[in-house]
């Protein structure tokens, strides 16, 4: 469970049309085998980006998933800011190492 | 036969992505830079394109991430984005096996390199391709050094790399073009996309294009998250082009900061024959 689960299937998502036509017909079960919390399923399914951010998905993985909700750039980035504004500072990952809180650091 | 054009360009997908939002002149401007970048590889006689990658989570994951790897294939399609999203159709470009091969044989020598059979591209070459070989006529060989995942390839590491690169180009008979794509200071897919610290950027490209190994290698990685974003990660493909180079001087041909393509956009090469003119094409 955590973050590498989480990241880890929506890698696959990203790389594979097969496993995008399986999200899109049943959300909740393509996360079968995954180690994932009820938190992170949730998150997954709503699809949740700004939770998703918090918990530390790289934005590099994340933009493809916003995209295939056909979310807007600019709706992505407030979703992120919405996020870490509802649930604070981004939990684990690459930002969360580097000390990244959210917005405007550095 | 020997290394014939190196450079460096950036990856960044509203480059093609979000074109449209763009203050029109500038990116003209960077079009048209990267247009005669084309122009000079082509005028190389180049016959192969070496790209060095920071691919972003495409192909390589936290299950099984090399610091290098190097696509031996005889295709390779991308982009693994929406087509719409990128604003570059499905392409496949042509690789060649046999090239690889010997390219990654010669690397090994001197630096321990994953090597993969199947390579999907995303952005970080997707981007530069379809400006760089737009009618995908020029056989692609796809490496990559990991700026994504920590703990991330040592910036040392990353310098041996290019000098390995290097030898393997110059080992081969064909002549070899490489070209690193990465940002320089970006907060790429984050709710601080857009920020870019122009000095930041301006500064490592004077290290650059002095191609002076130590003030290239003198960076860390919290100081460079700290003034440059984790997109600032992303400078170990401009490091390794420094490495390729052998201390030729480096010129920047465009750097202006464009925001909602995320990044400075930058075209820089080096001038691999100093101050000499480049050797006529046999």
């Amino acid at each position: 469970m955590g973050l590498y689960y989480v990241q880890k299937f929506l890698y696959e998502l990203n790389r594979d049309e097969g496993i995008q036509q399986q999200y899109h017909a049943d959300r909740r079960g393509v996360l079968t085998g995954y180690e994932l919390t009820d938190e992170e399923i949730e998150a997954l399914v709503e699809p949740d980006i700004g939770l998703l951010f918090h918990l530390g998905v790289n934005g590099q993985i994340l933009m493809h998933f916003a995209a295939l909700h056909q979310i807007e750039w600019a709706d992505y980035l407030q979703r992120m800011r919405d996020g870490i504004a509802k649930h604070g500072p981004v939990r684990e990952g690459v930002y969360a190492m580097t000390g990244y809180k959210g917005v405007g650091e550095a | 036969m020997a290394l014939v054009y190196a450079g460096v360009c950036s990856h960044a997908p509203g480059i093609t992505g979000r074109a449209d939002q763009a203050n029109t002149e500038v990116r003209d401007c960077f079009y048209a830079a990267f247009r005669r970048m084309r122009e000079d590889i082509e005028a190389s006689g180049a016959e192969a394109l070496i790209v060095i990658a920071a691919e972003h989570f495409a192909n390589f994951f936290m299950d099984n991430m090399p610091s290098f790897a190097i696509g031996m294939a005889d295709f390779y399609d991308g982009p693994i984005e929406d087509a719409a999203w990128l604003g570059i159709d499905k392409f496949r470009a042509p690789g060649n096996r046999d090239l690889s091969q010997r390219i990654i044989t010669e690397v090994m020598q001197t630096s321990d390199v994953a090597y993969a059979e199947e390579w999907k591209f995303d952005h970080g070459i997707a981007v530069p391709l379809h400006f760089l070989t737009p009618r995908f006529d020029m056989p692609i060989v796809p490496a990559n050094i990991n700026c994504q995942g920590p703990p991330l390839t040592p910036l040392h590491r990353a310098w041996a790399f290019g000098e390995s690169l290097r030898r393997a180009a110059d080992a081969v008979p064909e002549k070899i073009a490489i070209v690193g794509t990465g940002g320089i200071s970006h907060w790429p897919a984050t709710p601080d996309s857009g920020k870019i610290n122009e000095a930041w950027d301006r500064d490592f490209l004077d290290r650059w294009c002095r191609n002076d190994r130590d003030a290239l290698l003198s960076y860390d990685d919290l100081t460079v998250y700290a003034n440059a974003g984790q997109g600032g990660f992303e400078i170990r493909t401009f490091i390794c082009i420094s490495a390729a180079a052998a201390g030729a001087p480096g010129t920047v041909h465009f750097c202006e900061p464009i925001p909602i393509f995320a990044v400075s956009c930058t075209i820089a090469s080096y001038n691999l024959w100093g101050n000499d003119p480049m050797p006529k094409t046999p």
